[in-house]
């Protein structure tokens, strides 16, 4: 079942589009951003929320790289390789990630913290090289940087989950 | 085509054309005589534009449009064999090809491949594209549907004719790019109706057939349209024939009344003609069990015992049931055997709709020619639909219904018990009434006056669907069992009363249980609807007989079974047809017989306990005429042959010969004949027939009143059931989907 809260943001974000059936993706970001991934129920319960067959919000899911079918991790690592992050060594933040971490493209680490993507153009060229990590972004990238930011999520995680969190 | 004033014309290479205002471009070039070749253009089905191979130079326009997209104008100046034409093709070919692999040798469709023919006709010789091809294994969507993923070229005709021709929504497009593919409904499984319009539909070798696939070449079969045995649609079907073994079945010509249009089971359920179990010899009871014996013998001793039993008790201690499914010559030779050889009325059959009452009412309000085709069905601007489930029982008429309203907006009105697809999708207005009450609603509102528990939404839901239909025309009414005896009467005078000319369907279950109705596998009716009460009609037939026919009426189906019981009925007859089963008989009762014979393709439990069994033949394995349930004639050909297995027209002649008769059919044809000079509303042009035309009957006739409502009932069969043939289909107890209940929403 998808919480009252959700089902509330449905309604809201549907009442936007003057097509019902347009408001499909973000529903389906929302409820992935509660469930983690996009459940079957969550599927089912977009394509009754706007009135299409099941098969059209499976086409979209398909279509849209930001829609996961599984649970990643935690932080998801979008690393952009596009013209201006790789001009200015987006390709070696991306490789970097991958070594430091140990896996490669849409994979998740084993302990289900981060999650690893490469992925095309996030706006964000005046600060080239960049990466998203779930909805923030981090710009002019090195390598350092990177460790950094990925010892301070490890370390917020391991507060969180020690309960000494903020 | 002279030009009007609504008519555009336009040059398409130089040719003057004229065609209707809002004609395509590539079907105005059809008409001229000029292929404009495409992949994802169908006629029917929305545009898509996706494929482009269908560009063509328009003058003024800057660049190639899509042919099937763009709509005539007056003056338009097309050319489609410029080189930059030529061009755009090849290279669109070789797009396709990037990463579609050439197994054209193994490939299902090689030599029925319209990219093969493409590409031999406009492609280029080689291609600039030197990586590997992307590769993915094949996929299963269900035990009838798989899916190569390389070979598909993303026409979306699978898509679109499973949205707006089944309404089933099955299938959609998955990921992108150069990896997108087809994906299925439930988690890279399909569920749906199993039609295999898909497989039907697909221009290459992506979707393919789970009966069909790597067992054979298109060009290695002989190809024979005939007329599917499950429903009564009457379905045209085109068998495929190899050494004797039916491979698969389509209508690619999209001849008959269904075009290209087949359900599950006229596509895949023809397998039970080759089941293990078929019946292959004749057997005759010896002691408890039954034995193999030849013809002779088996025929022989069903004349000698029947002699002894009419010779001991006389001709009404023998009855005979016929079938729903043997041919219109075969159903009226068994009733002239039982009424001019065996001299007893006592001749019915498991009647699915009430045909008879509909004729009645008709001819007595002087409107026998409002009998509605297929075709009316389809172009039907209202259609009421009473009763039954036609996406399970009649598929056809469901898509007819469908296609109406989609392709010229008709209005559907639907009284049920149930929510049924139909009245969930593409019903304007929906009456639901509780079971067995859809004739009070005729009352209603025929008559006005008030019922407030009749339907939900009360008596003002009834005025309202009263209002609806008094303002449309031409209204095209469907029913099914639950309209019968007297109920077919009042909905006739009310319906007649609607404006416009008012026509009517009722729906009966089996490919030929109309003409089981027609031919008078009736106790108290001759063929043609003609009642045995009426000394006039008698004697024709007496005439064309040279035999008497007794003129008190026999029993019908339910009371021969009574009297079986009881021990008066000592001998019967059955023909096709498992009255124990469909009748939810005990075994007891049959046993009381002195003796019966069962003429099957399978050893049904009516079967077992006969004293002779004769094995008949399929459709597939003769000819003659069926009629399906909206009384329009067409033929069967005979297909293949079956080892031991003669046809019921063999078999009922061969009995009559044996038992005295001066019978002298060669042919189901000279039956045939005799049917078209005898039978009121029968003269149907033979020539017609022979080339596959489905011609409409008008029957007109007094036959007498149904007496029990009990006698007609339909088998609710569903998608995947077809009575005794459907256990003995692979394919259609191979899906999931046949888990599935009947009514069941896909």
């Amino acid at each position: 079942m998808l919480s009252e809260s959700l089902k509330a943001k449905f309604e809201e974000i549907i009442a936007r589009y003057p097509l019902k059936r347009s408001a499909i993706v973000p529903l389906l970001m929302f409820g992935q951003d509660e469930i983690g991934y996009v459940s079957d129920e969550l599927i089912e319960e977009v394509a009754r929320a706007v009135g299409v067959p099941a098969i059209e919000v499976i086409e979209d899911v398909g279509y849209y790289s930001m829609l996961h079918r599984q649970p990643i991790g935690k932080y998801n690592l979008q690393v952009c390789t596009n013209v201006s992050c790789m001009l200015r060594g987006g390709e070696a933040i991306f490789a970097h990630c991958s070594k430091r971490l140990g896996i490669g493209h849409k994979q998740t680490t084993p302990d289900g913290l981060f999650s690893l993507e490469e992925v095309e153009c996030i706006g964000a060229c005046c600060g080239a090289p960049a990466m998203q990590v779930n909805y923030d972004y981090y710009e002019n990238l090195t390598p350092a940087k990177v460790d950094q930011l990925i010892d301070q999520l490890r370390e917020a995680h391991r507060n969180l989950g020690s309960g000494t969190g903020e | 085509m002279a030009e009007t004033r609504s008519s555009v014309s336009l040059t398409i290479d130089g040719k003057t054309v004229h065609v209707p205002p809002g004609t395509l471009l590539i079907e105005a070039a059809k008409q001229a005589g000029i292929e404009v070749p495409s992949f994802c253009y169908y006629p029917g089905l929305s545009l898509q534009g996706a494929c482009r191979m269908c560009l063509v130079s328009i003058e003024k326009m800057p660049k190639m449009q899509t042919a099937c997209t763009t709509v005539v104008t007056n003056g338009m100046v097309v050319r489609t064999d410029t080189d930059e034409v030529k061009n755009a093709r090849k290279a669109m070919l070789e797009f396709v090809l990037t990463n579609h692999p050439l197994d054209c040798p193994v490939c299902d469709k090689g030599g029925e491949c319209e990219l093969q023919d493409m590409v031999f006709r406009y492609g280029a010789a080689e291609t600039r594209f030197l990586e590997p091809k992307l590769h993915e294994e094949e996929r299963k969507f269900s035990s009838l549907v798989y899916y190569d993923r390389p070979r598909c070229i993303l026409c979306y005709r699978c898509i679109r004719v499973c949205d707006e021709g089944m309404d089933v929504n099955a299938y959609g497009i998955g990921f992108r790019g150069v990896h997108s593919e087809i994906i299925p409904n439930r988690d890279g499984r399909l569920e749906c109706e199993e039609c295999g319009a898909c497989i039907d539909i697909c221009p290459v070798g992506a979707l393919t057939s789970g009966t069909y696939r790597y067992k054979t070449r298109p060009w290695e079969l002989t190809y024979t349209g005939t007329i599917c045995n499950h429903c009564g649609d009457g379905c045209k079907t085109t068998l495929s024939v190899r050494n004797n073994q039916i491979i698969r079945a389509n209508n690619r010509d999209h001849s008959g009344v269904n075009g290209e249009f087949l359900c599950v089971k006229g596509r895949f359920g023809w397998d039970f003609v080759h089941h293990d179990q078929r019946l292959a010899s004749p057997l005759i009871r010896q002691n408890a069990s039954q034995h193999p014996a030849t013809w002779e013998q088996a025929l022989e001793m069903t004349a000698e015992r029947l002699q002894a039993i009419l010779t001991e008790r006389g001709p009404n201690a023998v009855a005979v049931i016929g079938s729903n499914r043997t041919t219109n010559e075969e159903s009226y030779l068994l009733q002239r055997f039982a009424r001019a050889v065996l001299g007893t009325n006592h001749i019915d059959h498991h009647r699915t709709a009430d045909f008879s009452s509909l004729v009645r009412a008709l001819t007595e309000a002087g409107a026998a020619d409002r009998y509605a085709t297929m075709e009316d069905i389809f172009r039907a601007s209202s259609i009421l639909l009473i009763g039954n489930d036609p996406t399970h029982q009649h598929p056809l008429v469901a898509y007819q219904i469908r296609q109406a309203v989609r392709q010229h907006s008709a209005s559907l009105y639907v009284i049920n018990s149930a929510a049924i697809k139909l009245a969930l999708r593409q019903a304007k207005l929906f009456l639901k009434v509780p079971p067995r009450r859809e004739v009070d609603v005729i009352r209603v509102l025929a008559g006005g006056g008030e019922a407030p528990d009749l339907a939900e939404g009360g008596s003002q839901a009834i005025t309202a669907l009263r209002d609806r239909l008094r303002q449309e025309t031409d209204t095209v009414i469907i029913f099914g069992d639950e309209i019968r005896g007297g109920g077919v009467a009042e909905l006739v005078r009310w319906g007649l009363s609607l404006p416009g000319r008012t026509r009517f369907v009722a729906l009966g279950d089996y490919a030929n249980s109309r003409g089981a109705a027609d031919m008078g596998l009736l106790p108290a009716t001759l063929p043609g609807y003609q009642p045995l009460a009426d000394a006039a009609a008698r004697s024709r037939y007496e005439s064309a007989w040279g035999a008497s026919i007794p003129a008190e009426p026999g029993k019908d189906l339910r009371s021969i079974l009574s009297a079986i019981d009881a021990g008066s009925l000592k001998a019967l007859l059955v023909f096709g047809s498992n009255p124990l089963k469909t009748f939810r008989l005990d075994q007891s009762v049959l046993s009381k017989l002195s003796f019966l014979m069962v003429a099957e393709l399978f050893p049904t439990e009516t079967a077992a306990m006969a004293d002779v069994v004769l094995p008949a033949a399929s459709f597939a394995e003769k000819s003659g005429t069926v009629t399906n349930t909206c009384g329009q004639v067409q033929a069967l050909k005979k297909t293949m042959r079956r080892a031991g297995t003669r046809s019921d027209f063999e078999i009922i002649c061969a009995l009559a010969r044996l038992m005295g008769a001066n019978w002298r059919y060669r042919s189901a044809e000279d039956v045939l004949r005799e049917i078209i000079a005898h039978v009121p509303g029968y003269a149907v042009p033979l020539p017609s027939l022979l080339v596959g035309r489905a011609v409409a009957t008008q029957p007109r006739g007094l036959p007498p009143l149904l007496e029990d409502s009990n006698l007609v009932f339909s088998s609710r069969d569903s998608l995947f059931t077809s009575g005794t043939v459907s256990r003995y289909s692979w394919a259609l107890n191979s899906v999931d989907e046949a888990k599935r209940p009947y009514g069941h929403i896909f």
